[in-house]
This record gives C-alpha cells, sequence and structure tokens, in this order.
C-alpha cells in the first residue's frame, strides 16, 4: 500500500469517526471489559488494518491501528525483528496499545509505553492527530505517545502508528522452580522475564547461546529447571502494591519489574490520589470534552 | 524593573524562603536570564532557590497569587533556551535540592531530589553494580531534573532509551500548588501514563520535585571499538550495517574529520587525524554475545573499507571516551563560538543527510564539526563562528534552518534530546499541523489552566509570543 493509500484510509477512518456521537473503535474484543462497558448506543468502528511501511534497516515499522498483533509479529519476524507488544492471537496493535498491558518480557525488553513513536489518532472533533515522530528517538514537543498508551481510547482513537523494533533473541529458554524471584533478580545480569505465583518463579532468559547458558546454569543452581514456558496470566491487572496490602484470594501471578500483577479473582486498589484524579478529569474535558470516545471507560479502573 | 523588600511579591516569597534564600541582585536575576543556549537577554524576576517540596509549593503559590509566571530551572545547562525566563517570573532554581534520598537495591530504584547531578547519582550507585543510563554530555554538570524537563539522552541511550523509559515517579508541583506523584516507583499504577506525559515538558507543566529513577546493573562485559574510515559515507554506511544485521550496541558514536583533529589536539585520544570518520562503537552485556556482536562489527566495518580497533582495556577505553566527551571543549582552538544543533533523521538516511549537511555549510560560508549519536541518527552538527564577525549571526541561522529543514524533509524531526525550547518553537508547525499543535496545548492546560508554568516556550502560538520575539539580542533569522 502506498503512503497516499494509507492516508485515504485514514481520512476514511476519521470520516467513519465523525465529529458527533458515542464511538467506540474495536479491536479484538479480547480485552473489551477493561475499565468499564460502552453503553449500548456506541457506534463501534473498526481502525485500518495492515502493514504501511517497514525497512529493516531502520528498526521501526508503520501499521494500520487494526493490524492483528499476530500479522505484525510475523512481518517483524521474517526480519528477525519483533516489537515489545505481547504476541497474542485476536489481539490488535490499537488494542494492545490501548489497554497498555506489557509483554511477559517487559523487564528485559523493555515496556509496552515505550514502544510507540509515533501515533496518529482521530480526535473528539474527528479531525487527524499526529502526536510523536517516526525516529526511535525525539522530544520535539509535548510527548502524547506516553498518554495514549493505555488510555482505552479515552483520548483519541488510534488510526495507525509506528513502532520501535528490535533483534529477535539467537537463543531464549524459559526455567522454573521454588526459588526467590528477588535473588533470581539480583544474580541474573538481565533476565527478559521473571514471573512469581507466590511459590513458583518462572524466569526467561535470551542472548547468545553461552550467555544463555551460563546464566541459566546459575538460575539452577538457585532451583529453577528448564520448563516450556511460563502459566497463562490470570484475567485481572493489578498493581504489584495492592497485591501485596490485599493478600488476594485467589491465584496471582507477580511481574517482577513492570509493578503489575496478574490476579484471577478482583482485588480492591487503593484509590488514587485526588490530584491525579483532577488531571484525570481535565485531561478528559481537554481531549474529549463532550464524552463521546470510548464513553463508559475510565482508565483509573483499568485492570 | 527593581525588586524592593516591600514589593509584595518580594514580602510573600520571603514568608516562604529566608532572605538568602530569595534573590533580586541584578547580577543574580542576570545570570538566571540565560542558560546554556544562544539566547541572551532572558529577565529574571526573584530567583528563589527552595530546599524542599514545601518551599516550592510556598514559591508557586506566591507567584500565582501575585500572577507572575513561574519558571523551574535546574542546572542551566539546556542548549534550547527552555529556563531562559521571559517577562520576570518568578525562578525556581532547584540546585539545593540536590540529595540522594533512597536506594532500593533488589527493586532497582532510587529517589532522587532534582538538583542531583547526573554523574553524582551514577557516583553513588557504583558499590551496588547499578548506574542511572542516560548520560548526556554535560553529564558532570546537568541535573536530573533538568533530564527530566528535557527527557535528556545521551550516547549510551541508544540500547536503553532517553530519560523517559528510566523514570518511574516523578513528584511534581503543579501550578495550583499541589504536590502530586505522577507514576509509580514499582512501574505501574492504574490510570494514564502522566509520568510520560511529564518527561521532556519543559517546565511547563509543574516543578519537579523528587525523581524515582530506574536503576540498570553494570555490565559484566564491554568492548569498545574505534573504527576509522577514509569518507563519512563509509563511516555512515557502516553504521546503517550494523543496526541492519540486527546488533542495538550500548553506543554508535561518530565524529568527523575536523572534530577528529580539534580532539586528538586537545587531549591526545589516540584518534587517528587522517581519517575523515571515525565511528566508536561500545557493546555490553554477558561475555559471550559482547564477543560476537564486537566481531561482527569489526567485520562490518572492515567490508565498508574500515579500520578496526579494540580497546584493550578500561584505561583506552576511558581514553576513547574522553575524546568523545571533549569534543565541545575542544572546538574553542578553532572559533570562539559554536551553535551546535541537534535533529534526527531516519537511521537509513543518515549518510545522505549528512551530506547535504556538508552542502549546506559551503553554501554559507562556514565551519561544521559533526559529533553525534549516529545509531540513534541523532545528528549534531556544530556550526563554528566567531560572533564579533560583522554579519556571521545571519549566515549560521540560515545554515540552521536549512539543517532542520532538509533533516524533516528525510522524514526526521525537530530534536533528538536538547528540547525545543524557545531555539525550535517556531519550527514547531514545520513538523506537526495546527491540529496536533492544538492537542499538545490541550495536554498543557489540563496541568497548567492558567499558562503560569515557563510561558512562551515549545508551543508556538502561546500567549508570550510578543515577548519572546522582543528577546533583544536573538539574532535575527532565528525565527527562520
Amino acid at each position: 500500500m502506498t503512503g497516499d493509500e494509507a492516508g485515504v484510509e485514514l481520512k476514511s477512518f476519521a470520516a467513519e469517526v465523525g465529529a458527533d456521537g458515542p464511538v467506540a473503535v474495536v479491536g479484538g474484543r479480547t480485552h473489551w471489559e477493561v475499565g468499564g462497558h460502552c453503553p449500548e448506543e456506541t457506534r463501534l468502528v473498526r481502525a485500518p488494518a495492515g502493514v504501511r511501511g517497514f525497512d529493516p534497516a531502520d528498526m521501526t515499522i508503520r501499521v494500520g491501528a487494526g493490524t492483528p498483533v499476530v500479522e505484525l509479529d510475523a512481518a517483524l519476524a521474517e526480519a528477525g525483528q519483533r516489537a515489545n507488544l505481547p504476541v497474542l492471537a485476536g489481539t490488535t496493535v490499537g488494542g494492545v496499545l490501548a489497554v497498555g498491558r506489557d509483554d511477559v518480557h517487559a523487564l528485559g525488553r523493555g515496556r509496552l509505553r515505550d514502544a510507540l513513536l509515533e501515533a496518529v489518532y482521530v480526535a473528539d472533533d474527528g479531525r487527524l492527530v499526529k502526536a510523536g515522530g517516526p525516529t526511535v528517538k525525539n522530544v520535539s514537543g509535548f510527548d502524547l505517545c506516553r498518554l495514549l498508551v493505555g488510555s482505552l481510547g479515552t483520548l483519541g482513537l488510534l488510526g495507525e502508528v509506528i513502532l520501535r523494533t528490535w533483534p529477535r533473541p539467537a537463543v531464549q529458554q524459559w526455567l522454573a522452580g521454588p526459588c526467590d524471584p528477588a535473588e533470581l533478580r539480583r544474580r541474573l545480569y538481565w533476565p527478559s522475564s521473571i514471573l512469581w505465583d507466590g511459590q513458583m518463579t518462572w524466569v526467561h532468559l535470551e542472548g547468545h547461546e553461552s550467555d544463555v547458558e551460563s546464566e541459566a546454569q546459575l538460575a539452577r543452581s538457585l532451583g529453577c529447571e528448564p520448563t516450556d514456558g511460563p502459566p497463562p496470566l490470570p484475567a485481572y491487572r493489578v498493581p504489584t502494591g495492592a497485591l501485596e496490602a490485599e493478600q488476594s484470594s485467589g491465584s496471582y501471578l507477580v511481574q517482577i519489574g513492570t509493578g503489575m500483577a496478574y490476579v484471577s479473582e478482583p482485588c480492591p486498589v487503593p484509590d488514587a490520589d485526588p490530584a491525579v484524579v483532577t488531571l484525570h478529569r481535565r485531561l478528559k474535558s481537554e481531549f474529549d470534552p463532550r464524552g463521546r470516545l470510548n464513553p463508559g471507560r475510565d482508565p483509573l479502573a483499568a485492570r | 524593573m527593581k525588586f524592593r523588600k516591600a514589593d509584595p511579591l518580594m514580602r510573600d516569597l520571603r514568608r516562604v524562603l529566608p532572605p538568602d534564600r530569595v534573590r533580586v541582585a541584578p547580577l543574580e536575576r542576570s545570570l538566571m536570564g540565560r542558560d546554556a543556549s544562544i539566547f541572551e537577554g532572558g529577565q529574571a524576576g526573584p530567583v528563589c532557590f527552595p530546599i524542599n517540596t514545601a518551599e516550592v509549593q510556598g514559591c508557586v503559590d506566591a507567584a500565582r497569587h501575585h500572577g507572575r509566571a513561574v519558571v523551574p530551572r535546574g542546572a542551566g545547562t539546556g542548549l534550547a533556551g527552555g529556563a531562559v525566563p521571559l517577562e520576570e517570573p518568578v525562578v525556581v532554581v532547584t540546585t539545593k535540592m540536590n540529595r540522594l534520598l533512597s536506594v532500593d537495591v533488589d527493586r532497582r530504584v532510587a529517589w532522587v531530589q532534582p538538583g542531583m547531578i547526573n554523574l553524582d547519582l551514577s557516583r553513588a550507585l557504583a558499590p551496588h553494580g547499578l548506574h542511572f543510563a542516560p548520560d548526556p554530555s554535560s553529564q558532570q554538570v546537568c541535573s536530573l531534573g533538568g533530564n527530566v524537563g528535557t527527557n535528556a539522552g545521551g550516547p549510551h541511550c541508544l540500547a536503553l532509551g532517553v530519560t523517559s523509559a528510566h523514570v518511574l515517579a516523578a513528584e511534581v508541583v503543579l501550578m495550583s500548588g499541589e504536590a502530586v506523584v505522577l507514576g509509580d516507583p514499582d512501574g505501574w499504577v492504574p490510570g494514564l501514563d502522566l509520568r510520560g506525559a511529564y518527561v521532556g515538558s519543559e517546565g511547563m507543566l509543574g516543578i519537579t520535585t523528587s525523581i524515582a529513577v530506574r536503576l540498570t546493573p553494570n555490565p559484566p562485559a564491554v568492548q569498545t571499538l574505534l573504527l576509522a574510515f577514509d569518507t563519512v559515507d563509509a563511516a555512515a554506511q557502516t553504521v546503517s550495517a550494523v543496526i541492519a544485521d540486527g546488533i542495538v550496541p550500548a553506543a554508535i558514536e561518530m565524529m568527523d574529520k575536523n572534530i577528529i583533529w580539534a580532539v586528538e589536539n586537545f587531549v591526545g585520544a589516540g584518534f587517528p587525524t587522517d581519517a575523515a570518520a571515525v565511528v566508536i562503537v561500545e557493546v555490553d552485556g554477558l561475555p559471550g554475545g559482547v564477543a560476537a556482536e564486537a566481531d561482527r562489527v569489526a567485520e562490518l566495518a572492515v567490508e565498508w573499507g574500515g579500520s578496526v580497533r579494540q580497546a584493550a582495556d578500561d584505561d583506552e577505553r576511558a581514553l576513547i571516551w574522553k575524546g568523545r566527551k571533549s569534543a565541545f571543549g575542544a572546538i574553542a582552538q578553532i572559533k570562539p563560538n559554536y551553535y551546535l544543533h541537534d535533529t534526527v533523521v531516519p537511521r537509513t538516511r543518515l549518510a545522505e543527510v549528512m551530506n547535504q549537511v556538508y552542502e549546506i555549510v559551503e553554501e554559507h560560508d562556514l565551519q561544521v564539526m559533526n559529533v553525534f549519536h549516529a545509531g540513534d541518527g541523532n545528528l549534531h552538527p556544530l556550526l563554528l563562528y566567531d560572533r564579533r564577525e560583522p554579519g556571521i549571526m545571519d549566515r549560521v541561522h540560515a545554515a540552521g534552518s536549512a539543517i532542520i529543514e532538509a533533516s524533516l524533509a528525510a522524514g526526521g524531526v525537530l530534536s533528538g534530546e536538547h528540547g525545543i525550547g524557545i531555539e525550535k518553537r517556531d519550527y514547531m508547525p514545520l513538523m506537526f499541523s495546527e491540529a496536533d499543535l492544538d492537542a499538545q496545548a490541550r495536554l498543557r492546560r489540563a496541568f497548567d489552566p492558567d499558562e503560569m508554568a515557563n510561558p512562551g516556550k515549545v508551543l508556538p502560538t502561546g500567549a508570550s509570543c510578543a515577548e519572546v520575539n522582543a528577546l533583544d539580542k536573538v539574532p535575527e533569522g532565528v525565527w527562520g
């Protein structure tokens, strides 16, 4: 697809969103309930999909926000690259960015919030707005991209994004055992993931073959053994602080180093500071004064 | 304007701070009238040196009560005029808030005050085998609060990302006078990423009073290679080839012939003075990957006709970095003044845009030196001049404008790490549409509805536009 064609698609997406009435963007509906429910009368739209531009030597990729993450990952894999998005069947790039859940490897590979370089979104008045820039480094103006990641589409509807990409690791390995996650983090140089369910710890290593081997040996000396992969993440995300306070009754999995834990049963999360709540309210009223974008959703309630 | 003790604003500020920390002497206000940018003639009002959050809140409350703007200021090393005060605002200097508050080694997080010097933090962390990754060239003098304000970078941000990726939370005093923690030291809290929106906001959303920074483990192995090339083009192509090969080194820095000569003459770093360009590549991590990547980088350099020298030990490595980090000081041997530009281009367009930079500089009959973060595509052309030469500034600014335009035309951006400040404020419409800029203004208003924090910066249609343009010593042509 040429840049002109992608531009036409974006304009048509903006026209579909329009300037009036409640509207929500649908991704893969895999995390549709996160942060609240859209009222029934909400009009649903879909963002453009497909890879728009990818030069492996730049290590950036431009895709429609409606692109399935699996398709993004396949395009990148052909060039030996990846993006810091969780690769889950059925999810879309825009949906993953809007929900803001990190990939399980975020500890070593980097946070989802840092993956987004540029976004073109449809604002509340139906205009297309560009945030950020196409290069891996950019401090031109305020960093709206960070604000969009995890915003549940309440500030603007993502149409197209540019993501930073990284080389895929040569070798990778999961290990697990009843070991202390803090000890693993202290002793291993750069684990890409450490997950802990209160008893078992899973650790992911990646990189050069000899390094993975030596680090795996170290992990084994601390009580871990090779395993196929981590357990599935429980359904609800909470800040690790809430978990420590509550001692959740159901099962949980802490994603070490990200501040995120996953719990099988919802547990109370401490209220946000009133000044933080005020900032949320003001941002919403600046970006979407009529409350038409993804109504019913609240990033503060995102779990 | 003179400030007297009986002035109501002064009276209120002195209720908050002792007299020796609210200064109005002409010399102090004149010093605070500028930063490390080329912009002179800023007008500071009372200059305040708070030592804690409550005092910062008191300064903001007093300023708001008297309808005065507030300009936060760290070490004043910014290069884009972000800390240049306009219209005699209350200047809040955070240099006396310079303590390391706590270090949690297991969680890899430290709370620091904003006035702490960047390098002092990494020095304090050395016994724990940890460091703070962003390392701007000014790291011996720049403050962490300033790093947050500009979302600062540095050579070692190639693999690890710029300041935003290393700030977990910040305590901020808003212009309402409230103190609020944005983000969370553990790494996530439900809600919008206010932390991310705040980092890089150039003092226009509030004043940073403490920062939770992410700590990075020191790498077990490091190899530093000095690659020398007969042409700039071969050097730039090698940089692209390394990235395209799937290697993201810790740093890739490039220096061209003129700066190599100046540095060599200045510190004797062992750089080959007959080379058209050198590229410093540093790979770090675990020993296996480091050795493999260093070998591969060397192979690629040779394929592009380069010669390779690998630092044999820590001393040689330190010497190579000394050469790189002494570059700006070395320039004084050639010309008394320089204007350091900062744009970014896609990595694959590096060679092409560098050639354009040389052509632009030749057209304007100037000298240029290039020393920059090549791995990110972050160009830093230094235009050399002697400001006593009549008419020289017109040429310097015309060449600067042309470099910015060439970078944007290649798909690049206005700034990679210095920020917009007043320097590039009026270039913003070259990169952003009216709707894009309107969105940025909305963010600003959500935090600071009265536009009281550092007015006149970044956004080109601010209320203080006329005052910015009235800076009496800003050379003509700055505004394109």
